[in-house]
């Protein structure tokens, strides 16, 4: 642009505007995607499917010893699409809540170690929307992590093993489509039952001013949690641990499909949710910015 | 402690640090401040034109630390004014507190009008602010750190943004290293990224917290002109620091903090006129011409090697010739006779009765 500079300042108020609104939102996951530790997060994720894939491959081309493996095991070696609920059953409890802990544990409390969350909240980002924006980046990070695990999972498995019709837990059996659609389907529903630790990180993180702390606190909770999980002596508590539904999803491979769990499962994390958010909003609207 | 300082008159707080050790400032006369623009005669916070004004703000953090007292501040539309004190001062409290992070314990600020935090919506994308530093994301390039800040106002145009965000770099001298990575700045490159962040929009006020902390005298050079620059240009410039040459420098008006409360506010014209000038008297004769001035009701006499000063008080110019006949009457052999100017430093030491560079 040639236009020379006005010389007079054009100060005073200048309207908000949508796009300017959601240019925060965009910018987060722009921030969240370019980072080197989303990338290795992310990379980790995709080998995992891969080496499932490869040793269930080695064990069955060995003499078979008949061992009781997860049934999703058995299966991947008649469909490689099995591989994809084989893969997501082995990441949610461990390897993708250790991601998603990772990066909503570090999304307010990193930004304030660093000092970029002064400079944000004077730009003015706003507590809530910037709150907002991190959850969302958050969010779609989960999905992500998801799509990893499942597209290096599906991708491993067409390698791997025959592709075709599927057998359901129920007995049914469903076209390749079919199946590929209810994996979609599958690996919506997972992410989705991340939701809830993405709101207990985000919580975390606005309690420290250290992003190591937060995202160290956030993953030793879920691991608690899912040990807390194991003990049928908590049976009162226990449907109310945010782990409890996360592996419903198998419900969803029976047919007709069983969505009792699922939404169990979905309507814990909205619980979760509204919780945590609500206490990291109301924790982050007052709190002091002193780093 | 009761003193209140006033705006527009260089008032000090009862019984301040270092008072009773001091003899009693002399009024200053209006005409030495005729170089500045007076500052408006009102209260703080009455005054309409004030871009910061505050009232009994103070923050006391947990554990009990005092950090801010009961600060009465009045920032003049149009001026650059110093806010100067050691550092621990609770200049940074203040400039948070203004800047609507962190919340006052008690006392109200206002910007640009309008009172804070309340208000920040609305304040803060008028305002520019450099806080205790630069802060930045190490892993993208100056050029990205800039349009990250920006994006995170909402009344930013995106339209506009990396029109803005080059004409920001150019401004402190960055946009042959705006591609590169943060992390590979020096910490003068990182403290003009931290400027350009400040220069994103025309704003009507800019918050600079020791801008030219950790910078080589060159890089300080530069800060100070792009500072006159920016507030040629009309925005008023809040700048705080503990240097008292820099204030003295680029200054019109000051405030002076110690141990979380101010000691003084004015303009910096005034506040020199302060430290008051003293008779300095270079003679062999030192005892003697010590004697002589004692006699004419020279004050606080400080003999030294082959030389004797005093303070004058408020007689005038016209007092000198006589006192220098006085002393050449008496025998003494006067080898120079004059008025020293004070520094705002003399000024300060005055007003606090503490070096600098003291945490208080």
């Amino acid at each position: 642009m040639s236009r020379a500079e006005a010389p007079a300042l054009r100060t005073g108020r200048r309207p908000q505007t949508a796009a300017g609104f959601l240019a925060l939102f965009r910018n987060e996951l722009h921030l969240t995607f370019r980072r080197l530790r989303t990338k290795v997060l992310l990379g980790i994720l995709a080998v995992l499917p891969v080496l499932i894939g490869v040793i269930v491959k080695l064990n069955t081309d060995g003499p078979h010893d008949g061992g009781g493996g997860p049934s999703f095991i058995a299966q991947t070696t008649q469909n490689g699409l099995f591989l994809v609920f084989t893969a997501l059953a082995v990441a949610l409890p461990v390897f993708l809540p250790m991601t998603v802990g990772v990066v909503a544990g570090d999304s307010v409390a990193g930004e304030a170690a660093t000092g970029t969350l002064r400079y944000l909240l004077v730009a003015p980002a706003g507590r809530t929307r910037l709150l907002a924006a991190k959850f969302t980046a958050g969010l779609v990070f989960c999905l992500a992590a998801t799509a990893a695990v499942a597209a290096a999972a599906l991708a491993t498995g067409a390698a791997l093993f025959p592709l075709g019709e599927v057998t359901l837990i129920s007995g049914d059996t469903i076209g390749f489509a079919d199946a590929l659609l209810r994996a979609v389907l599958v690996a919506g529903v997972v992410a989705a039952s991340l939701a809830g630790l993405v709101a207990i990180g985000l919580f975390v993180s606005t309690l420290t001013g250290s992003g190591i702390a937060a995202m160290a606190a956030t993953v030793g909770l879920v691991i608690t949690v899912q040990i807390l999980d194991a003990f049928p002596q908590l049976d009162a508590i226990r449907p109310f641990l945010f782990t409890h539904y996360w592996l419903s999803f198998a419900d969803l491979l029976r047919e007709p499909m069983y969505w009792d769990g699922v939404l169990k499962d979905l309507g814990l994390q909205a619980a979760y949710v509204a919780v945590f958010g609500t206490a990291a909003w109301s924790r982050f609207a007052s709190r002091d910015i002193s780093a | 402690m009761t003193g209140t300082p006033v705006t527009g008159d260089v008032t000090e707080s009862a019984g301040g640090p270092g008072a009773e050790s001091r003899p009693a400032p002399v009024p200053v006369p209006p005409s030495s401040a005729a170089a500045t623009p007076s500052a408006p005669a009102s209260l703080p916070g009455s005054g309409s034109d004030d871009v910061i004004s505050t009232r009994g703000l103070t923050k006391r953090f947990r554990g009990g630390q005092l950090a801010v007292d009961g600060l009465d501040l009045a920032v003049p539309r149009g001026s650059v004014f110093g806010f100067l004190g050691p550092n621990g001062s609770g200049k940074t409290t203040t400039i948070r507190m203004l800047m609507g992070l962190i919340a006052p314990t008690s006392g109200v600020a206002a910007v640009l009008g309008e009172p804070m935090p309340q208000s920040v919506a609305t304040v803060l994308p008028r305002v520019g602010a450099l806080i205790e530093g630069p802060a930045l994301y190490g892993f993208l390039s100056g050029r990205d750190n800039l349009v990250r800040f920006d994006a995170a106002d909402p009344t930013a145009d995106p339209r506009t943004r990396s029109q803005r965000v080059d004409a920001a770099l150019e401004r402190v001298g960055l946009a042959a290293a705006a591609g590169k990575k943060a992390r590979a700045y020096s910490l003068g490159m990182k403290q003009r990224l931290g400027l350009a962040s400040a220069l994103l929009q025309p704003r009507e006020l800019l918050v600079l917290d020791e801008p030219t902390n950790g910078l080589d005298p060159q890089g300080m050079r530069e800060i100070r002109a792009l500072v006159r620059e920016v507030a040629a240009e009309g925005t008023t410039v809040f700048l705080s620091s503990h240097l008292l040459d820099e204030i003295e420098q680029v200054c019109t008006h000051a405030a002076v903090m110690s141990r979380g409360r101010l000691v003084v506010q004015g303009t910096v014209a005034e506040l020199a006129a302060r430290a008051q000038g003293r008779l300095v008297v270079r003679t062999p004769d030192v005892a003697q011409a010590a004697e002589v001035l004692a006699a004419h009701q020279v004050a606080a006499l400080v003999p030294g090697e082959g030389r004797v000063d005093g303070e004058l008080g408020d007689r005038g110019d016209e007092a000198l010739p006589k006192l220098c006949a006085a002393l050449v009457e008496a025998g003494v052999r006067v080898q120079g006779f004059g008025l020293e100017r004070g520094t705002l430093e003399d000024a300060f030491v005055a007003l606090t009765g503490e070096g600098f560079d003291v945490a208080g």
